[in-house]
């Protein structure tokens, strides 16, 4: 399979922060690899090399088989880019907006209609409204349907569903999926876990660095330890009382439970003791199975 | 080329759609001009004069004949204590005193110099400076006429007259509004290409809007060039538009050719619209750019010499001023309307502002690409 984007070693410094160290990766054709990481992570540092925005300090990137550095204008004119802040004129109607991008890119709204009809579609009705009177779900799809009105090989989304309502974030995902059959490679970032699952590939990134990259499904079996869930009226009472217990090994808050795991990496029954010691009523474990992010969790445990 | 043209397109679409910048393009030349220009000017009449004549001769009676007749002045008081007029200088019930010391005709019939004594309330240096100045155009055509009565009396002036200034000559009736508006419009062209633009430009890095740009195969040139272009030729509309105002409503005489003046303020607007470039790739936010920017514009304007001649300004600040190129406007602008001058007269403030243009533009261009 073809490498959209192969980097190696990639660097970069802000002043003594360093926002990427060390970061390689591969990602294939028609690809959608994704990037999760919290806030800082170095998401947004990388997707700004990735669209030539911004150059590695050390490494190399090649991308669609130009090089980082010196093939920025040639690859220009080949990526789809939707920063992570809505970023097209708010006074500026949906069609102008769309426009707009189409004629700068050298080609017309009606030239690559079919690859963005699906996005654009729910916000044509509303394409006399100006950019910045739109709701976020709808911003969005603008957003999407400029960054892909040209039809680019390489489609980089950073956070494209940060602050968009949870509706119009599966039906979002829903879109990238059906891009696949036009052969774009998609490049997405999120600090949704659940997003992750709906990746091809992802790569967990936590401060600057890479802990792995792998398929979804693979990094939750990567725990390869027993995951209990403990659940019980009072959840801050409950994390205090399974730390302080000496057979455990990690607690972490999941939701509406914690999840644990022991040292033995068995299930230790004197715990139900030691939560009553503790004053915890009411506690209930059973065993679940990792996500992504008791992965992560358990990686950065691991740094 | 297409590119640009669409871009530019744009900009207008963008700029006209702005309820309040597509209205203040046109609205900012009409109130500089119908409140600025008559707010500005410092015409003074009505000085009151307070005459304190010791001399009591006919000599003295001509000489405060002539300043009662000049519009500027009006006699209020008489007296012949000096505290009293002291008195009535400090109490702000008059503005200038006026001493003439006895023997002020003996020494003119002696073709000795007559000397008179002028105290001056300078609480307000420039309305004292300029009662100062008619003071002295009073007094320079009272020697005029003794000169020609008396032909052969006088090798030298009795009263210094290099005081008085050289605009006037050109502005006769001493019309301020003619000195002021040439210099108002000067302001106008800066204010649009200067502030507009560059907050123009600073708003694309704010709203984030530059990120997605600098992904597309637009180049630099043609995203600032399709920034500047619009500005630059609203520079030239509020310009018409601010002239034919001072035509209609001030009566402003027009002596030179207006060819000349449009292309001086089209090179004045290259430099402003670089240097407003250059402040731009500082600043993030238009807040950032506008206070910047504010500074550079006091300094420019206070140091222009729109109030002030240049002339009489400190060494440093001339120096300052070669680099300053809204002096070389402002000069331009005052000959080519009041005086005619042509091209010929005004080809080296040309020349700098070329100069200028093209060094701000440079420095710019080479700060713009090395930070975007
Ligand atoms: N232009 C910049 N100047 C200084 N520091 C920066 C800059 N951009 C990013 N950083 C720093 O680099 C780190 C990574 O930031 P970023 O790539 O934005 O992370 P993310 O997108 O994952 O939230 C952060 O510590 C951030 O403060
Ligand atoms: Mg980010």
């Amino acid at each position: 399979m073809n490498k959209v984007i192969a980097a190696s070693a990639i660097g970069r410094k802000f002043g003594n922060t360093r926002a990427l160290e060390n970061v390689s990766f591969d990602i294939s054709e028609s690809e959608i690899f994704g990037f999760i990481g919290p806030d800082g992570a170095g998401k947004t540092t990388l997707f700004r090399i990735i669209t030539t925005l911004l150059l590695p300090d050390e490494g190399k990137m090649t991308i669609m088989g130009l090089d980082c550095r010196t093939g920025y204008r040639q690859l220009r004119k080949n990526i789809g880019y939707m920063p992570g802040r809505f970023s097209l004129y708010p006074d500026l109607s949906v069609e102008e907006n769309l426009n707009f991008y189409a004629t700068v890119f050298g080609t017309t709204v009606k030239e690559n209609y079919d690859l963005i009809y699906d996005i654009y579609s729910h916000i044509e009705p509303f394409k006399k409204r100006l950019a910045g009177k739109l709701s976020g779900g709808m911003k969005q799809k603008l957003a999407l349907s400029c960054a892909l009105i040209h039809k680019p090989g390489l489609l980089v989304l950073d956070e494209p569903t940060t602050g968009v309502d949870a509706v119009s974030r599966s039906e979002f995902w829903v879109m990238l999926k059906k891009l696949r059959q036009h052969n774009i490679t998609i490049v997405v970032s999120t600090p949704y876990m659940d997003e992750a699952m709906k990746c091809d590939r992802v790569a967990l990134i936590q401060r600057g660095r890479l802990l792995s990259i792998n398929q979804p499904e693979k990094i939750r079996e990567e725990f390869g330890r027993k995951l209990f869930s403990v659940t019980a009226p009072e959840k801050f009472k409950l994390i205090n009382a399974l730390r302080s217990f000496p057979g455990i090994r990690t607690a972490y808050p999941f939701g509406d439970s914690v999840h644990v795991t022991f040292k033995e990496d068995e299930f230790d029954d004197s715990i139900y003791k030691h939560l009553d010691r503790m004053g915890v009523i009411n506690a209930r474990i059973t065993e679940t199975k990792a996500g992504i992010e008791d992965s992560f969790l358990e990686l950065m445990q691991k740094e | 080329m297409r590119t640009i043209l669409y871009l530019i397109r744009k900009e207008f679409l963008q700029i006209f759609r702005d309820k309040f910048i597509g209205k203040a393009i046109f609205g900012v030349p009409i109130v500089q001009m119908l409140i600025l220009v008559p707010a500005v000017t410092f015409e003074i009449r009505n000085v009151n004069l307070c005459v304190i004549d010791m001399d009591m001769s006919a000599e003295s009676a001509k000489l405060i004949n002539r300043l009662e007749g000049s519009t500027f002045f009006r006699i209020k008081f008489t007296t012949f204590s000096e505290n009293e007029a002291n008195q009535l200088l400090h109490r702000n019930k008059c503005d200038m005193v006026l001493q003439i010391p006895l023997g002020f005709a003996k020494n003119l019939g002696a073709g000795k110099p007559g000397r008179i004594m002028a105290s001056v309330n300078a609480i307000n240096a420039v309305s004292a400076q300029l009662s100062w100045a008619y003071l002295n155009g009073v007094i320079r055509d009272h020697n005029m006429n003794i000169a020609a009565e008396n032909p052969g009396l006088f090798s030298g002036s009795a009263f210094s007259q290099t005081d008085v200034s050289n605009r006037y000559w050109y502005n006769e009736k001493l019309n301020y509004k003619y000195f002021m508006l040439p210099g108002i419009l000067g302001i106008l062209v800066t204010a649009i290409a200067f502030l507009l633009a560059g907050l123009n430009l600073v708003r694309e890095k704010e709203i984030g809007t530059i990120e997605q740009i600098n992904v597309t195969p637009i180049k630099k040139y043609q995203f600032i060039t399709a920034k500047m272009v619009p500005f630059f030729l609203i520079g030239l509309v509020d310009l018409a538009l601010g002239l034919l105002l001072g035509k209609l409503f001030f009566r402003i005489p027009f002596e030179g050719s207006i060819a000349l003046l449009f292309m001086c303020s089209a090179i004045f607007m290259i430099s402003v619209l670089g240097l407003a470039l250059f402040i731009s790739t500082f600043s993030s936010t238009q807040q950032q750019f506008m206070f910047v920017a504010f500074f550079f514009m006091i300094v420019f304007i206070l140091m222009s010499g729109i109030f002030t001649p240049v002339e009489s300004m400190p060494g440093w600040a001339q120096k300052f001023n070669l680099i300053n190129p809204l002096t070389y406007l402002m000069r331009i602008n005052r000959m080519v309307m009041l005086k005619g001058s042509a091209f010929g007269d005004i080809s080296r403030e040309i020349c700098s502002m070329i100069v200028i243009a093209i060094a701000f533009t440079f420095i710019a261009v080479r700060r713009y690409r090395k930070t975007a």
